[in-house]
């Protein structure tokens, strides 16, 4: 069936399966591979991606849902202008990934739990992210990446 | 950031060796332009799927693909007879090793897709290809496999035992190689005058590795050229195509190219080659059409070499003031269904050496016996051997300290080889060329504060929680290997490593390396070696690794070797770059060879302003102008392997404090102190990731993971990320990482390796905490995982909640 949605901020419309899963349809339909399938048990959060800026595992969200709604891969997250949104800076200044797998996921949710707590603790970002799992950096990284973006999300957005 | 401030060096380029430069391949990662195996879409791709045994050990009667050929969309569905019928060979064992008076190792066949019996859950049965993913996965759902199912052997114990089911008809034992090192005599000796004997029983868990991508595989044939490609998610494609072409699939070297572009992570687990890489190359010949397969997590779980497996008794005689007199272990070690590809290596050549730890044990003995079980095959997993050596020393240790009544650092501190006394020879093999353990433990008990721990313990017991402080010191051997030492130990090759460094017309470089990147960071490590070298920035220079097309020959990448054995190659292949500039350079300044001076990437004629650049060097390389042909060829690239003459060894001491909740039996991580030594540091915010990630590697095998199978009907119980626990950002604690250089003495820059020290060290630091917050229980070992159940049973069978240390 067709289903017309939101994709990085261009209207989108495509055939699919009642089966099809968003993380598919995005990478086999949109070539867009930076969205990653780590499990088959909704447990990594490679895949995550947002769906009316909030994070959601698009591999266990079916993509029929999605008439009428805005969906955000990591593709869609920087600039106009190829600029790296904050979190992504973050990431890359506080050495928060390793082999790069889980990173799409990590910062998507990272995105989505630093504008629901701009202000957040480091307790609050090691169970703010607990449903991403990285197997390279031992998350010491990423908690110092996730709290520096939220400061610097913080700051974009005053300024 | 707080990074390790010891580098070892002091160099002025800001993109040289010792800056903590900002990794150059994060870009393509953080904007989603990675590049995986499942990415990848080839023309007419076809998809495969595999139909896995559901039983332990069974024959195979009969299997029907009437069924599932008739599906939509399917191509074709293969099967172990059809490997026979097209004369595919087995997957070979690379490193079989040499038993009990010159023994060979057993090594049965390994078929890609099993044939007449299956040996494991997850054992291949049949591949079915089909137009999508889709119709390949309801087609499997049709393949009807009959089969008749064999009582299973699944523990090692079992295996071992009279009348065990054995895993192979000719193998009625099932003993893969009975291994012995050491002295036996000397250590019985040394047995006999013991003051003290301290032993211990342990199992060291079995883990599944788990890296975050998922294995895949893409096979291609070009029919007008005859050319096989394989991308794969290999840390070695070199080795694949060797392995293969020649042994499985029997294609010419120069007619396979094998991919590995990223990477998501390794662990040692994308170390081997796997059947699926030559089933993917093979049914892609057989159709004229790309076949990729890309694995489930779940398939991943009973796909994957698993790690670790061992049972051992291990025993240290001690004099009266606690010196060792001689270290006596028996271990038996699982290698599963089959052989993997270094199977037999890992729980002999990488763990029996480093028994011998950090001290001057003068003798040593360690049996070891692999065995076959009706389980995933068993191979390396990062720290391979050596952590399993590591958590068998250290807990002996921390036993023999608690009963001779010594200070835990204290007894390390009597035994540890002096900071003078390298090199030295261990018992047991290895000879160590430098170190300075001792120095790595006063740090750490100083940025642990050792002395201060009886005062916070008492803080917790006033909160009701148990509270125990864990120290190891550990050293392994790395940069994986001296071929004059590893050939003598088995292994079907050298392990040499190969960089290639190509300077363009315009003074920009890229590098050819042997090695493979998948997560360590070497796009900017090896930049910044080039930088410090050639004295151009490191953004002017590109690291290319993965692609045998591409890169002449490498190894690749395990071992912690990619610096030690890698990195000396790309010195080498420098320095030749530098040595024909020099010439060039002389050519154009009208001097001799030997007055012209190389630095900061300036050529000049010594004692004078008249200089070349680099740059210009480059330039006048690809237009040359009156060039001495005989004596100097146009052009700027030079290749150098590297074989290093002896193993590295890095060490450490690592302190961990944890806290247990008695009521629950939940053990809480709540600090970590590493200090290690890992020779000269090129970037020191990539080591601590490194580091650290390995330490919460580790922490996973202490308290969180294991990899359970039914002991009677060989299911796998823990066979998805539900079952399977790995550490997630809430159980992890500050760790700090600090650095104690002494250099390698036999590499050009001192370097040791980092990758896998994390999780050699922190097993043993962690469940030495844990039993020392338990010891007023009388507990002196808790196997891993250290999980709820267990400690909670273990508090409860001691006579209850003792809430007061």
């Amino acid at each position: 069936m067709l289903i017309r949605f939101v994709l990085n901020g261009k209207p989108v419309s495509v055939d699919v399966e009642a089966f099809d899963l968003l993380a598919d349809v995005v990478r086999e339909k949109f070539g867009l591979t930076g969205t990653h399938v780590g499990c088959d048990t909704s447990q990594c959060g490679a895949c995550v991606v947002h769906v009316d800026g909030r994070s959601i595992k698009s591999c266990s969200t079916l993509a029929v849902t999605l008439e009428g709604a805005k969906v955000t891969t990591i593709e869609g997250l920087a600039g106009p202008g190829g600029q790296l949104h904050p979190m992504q800076q973050a990431f890359h200044d506080q050495h928060g990934l390793q082999c790069g797998f889980c990173t799409p996921g990590m910062v998507m949710s990272a995105v989505d739990f630093a504008s629901r707590h701009p202000n957040p603790t480091h307790a609050d970002v090691c169970t703010g992210i607990e449903g991403n799992f990285c197997r390279c950096t031992g998350y010491q990284n990423i908690v110092k990446s996730v709290m520096a973006g939220a400061a610097a999300m913080q700051t974009a957005q005053k300024g | 950031m707080n990074h390790p401030a010891d580098t070892g060096v002091a160099s002025k380029n800001p993109t040289g060796i010792g800056a903590s430069l900002l990794r150059k391949e994060d870009m393509r990662f953080l904007m989603g332009r990675g590049n995986y195996v499942a990415d990848i879409k080839r023309p007419d791709m076809t998809a495969g799927i595999f139909v896995r045994s559901p039983h332990a050990h069974a024959r195979i009667v009969s299997i029907d693909k009437q069924a599932a050929l008739a599906m939509p969309g399917v191509v074709d569905v293969l099967t172990g007879e059809d490997l026979k019928t097209d004369g595919v060979g087995g997957l070979p064992c690379a490193w079989p090793v040499v038993g009990k008076g010159g023994a060979p190792t057993k090594e049965p066949a390994h078929p890609a897709i099993a044939q007449g019996k299956v040996r494991y859950v997850g054992d291949a049965v049949a591949f079915v290809i089909a137009e999508t993913v889709a119709q390949a996965r309801d087609a499997a759902e049709a393949v009807v496999v009959e089969y008749d199912v064999l009582p299973a052997v699944v523990g090692v114990l079992d295996a071992l035992k009279p009348g065990a089911t054995a895993v192979f008809d000719d193998i009625p034992d099932n003993v893969c190689v009975d291994w012995e090192i050491g002295d036996r005599h000397a250590t019985d000796a040394a047995f006999k005058k013991a003051a003290h004997v301290a032993r211990i029983s342990l199992v060291n868990n079995r883990l599944v590795g788990n890296p975050m991508e998922p294995r895949a595989a893409i096979g291609e044939y070009d029919r007008s050229r005859g050319q096989h490609t394989l991308y794969t998610t290999s840390q070695f494609p070199h080795i694949v195509k060797l392995l293969m072409g020649n042994f499985v699939l029997n294609i010419p070297q120069h007619k396979l190219r094998v991919v590995s572009p990223d990477v998501g992570g390794g662990f040692g687990v994308k170390q081997f080659h796997y059947a699926e890489e030559a089933v993917v190359t093979w049914a892609a010949m057989r159709l004229g059409r790309p076949v990729k397969w890309v694995c489930d997590r779940s398939e991943g779980f009973i796909s994957d070499a698993h790690g670790r497996d061992h049972v051992t008794e291990a025993e240290m005689a001690l004099d009266e003031h606690g010196k060792f007199l001689g270290l006596r272990v028996s271990t038996i070690a699982n290698m599963g269904g089959y052989l993997s590809t270094f199977g037999p290596n890992i729980p002999t050549n990488l763990y029996g050496p480093l028994l011998a730890g950090v001290y001057t044990t003068p003798a040593i003995y360690c049996e070891v016996k692999a065995v076959f079980t009706n389980t995933v095959p068993v191979d390396a997993y990062r720290g391979a051997g050596r952590p399993e050596a590591t958590f068998v020393l250290e807990r002996l240790v921390d036993v023999a300290a608690i009963e001779m009544g010594i200070d835990k650092a204290e007894i390390r501190r009597r035994n540890m080889i002096p900071k003078d006394g390298y090199p030295f020879q261990t018992p047991v093999m290895m000879e160590y060329d430098s170190g300075d353990p001792g120095g790595c433990l006063d740090k750490a008990l100083i940025n642990a504060d050792w002395k201060g721990f009886p005062a916070r313990k008492a803080a917790s017991a006033a909160k009701g929680r148990l509270r125990g402080i864990g120290l190891c010191t550990y050293i392994e051997a790395c940069g994986l290997a001296p071929s004059r030492i590893a050939i003598r130990l088995g292994v079907r090759g050298g392990l040499f490593e190969s960089a290639a460094v190509r300077v363009h017309p315009t003074g920009q470089v890229t590098v050819l390396m042997g090695t493979h990147n998948h997560g360590q960071g070497h796009e900017t490590t090896f930049a910044q070696i080039i930088s410090e070298r050639l004295g151009i920035p490191a953004n002017n220079v590109e690291i290319v690794f993965g692609d045998t097309d591409k890169v002449q020959f490498g190894l690749g990448t395990y071992g912690s070797r990619s610096l030690a054995v890698g990195g000396s190659a790309l010195v080498k292949a420098a320095d030749k770059v530098i040595a024909k500039g020099r010439k060039i350079a002389a050519h154009m300044l009208e001097a001799a060879d030997a007055d012209i001076e190389f630095a900061d990437g300036v050529f000049t004629v010594a004692g004078t302003d008249r200089q070349k650049t680099f740059a210009e060097i480059a330039l006048s390389a690809h237009f040359p102008v009156d060039y001495p042909l005989e004596i100097l060829e146009p052009g700027l690239e030079e290749q150098a392997f590297y074989d290093p003459v002896n193993f590295t060894f890095p060490c450490g001491a690592h302190i961990a404090e944890v806290e247990i909740d008695p009521d629950t039996g939940v053990v809480e991580l709540l600090s970590y102190v590493a200090v290690d030594d890992i020779g000269t540091v090129i970037n020191p915010m990539i080591v601590e990731g490194q580091i650290v990630g390995g330490i919460v590697q580790g922490l996973g095998q202490a308290l969180y993971e294991d990899c359970v199978y039914d002991p009677e009907s060989g299911q796998l119980l823990s066979g998805s990320f539900m079952d399977y626990c790995m550490p997630r950002a809430d159980h992890i604690a500050p760790i700090s990482i600090e650095t104690h250089i002494t250099k390698c003495t036999h590499n050009p820059l001192g370097v040791k390796g980092c990758g896998e020290l994390g999780t050699i060290g922190s097993p043993a630091t962690v469940i030495n905490a844990v039993v020392d917050a338990l010891a007023h229980l009388g507990v002196n070992h808790v196997d891993m995982p250290a999980s709820p159940n267990r400690v909670w049973r273990i508090i409860a069978e001691a006579g209850g909640a003792s809430r007061t240390a």
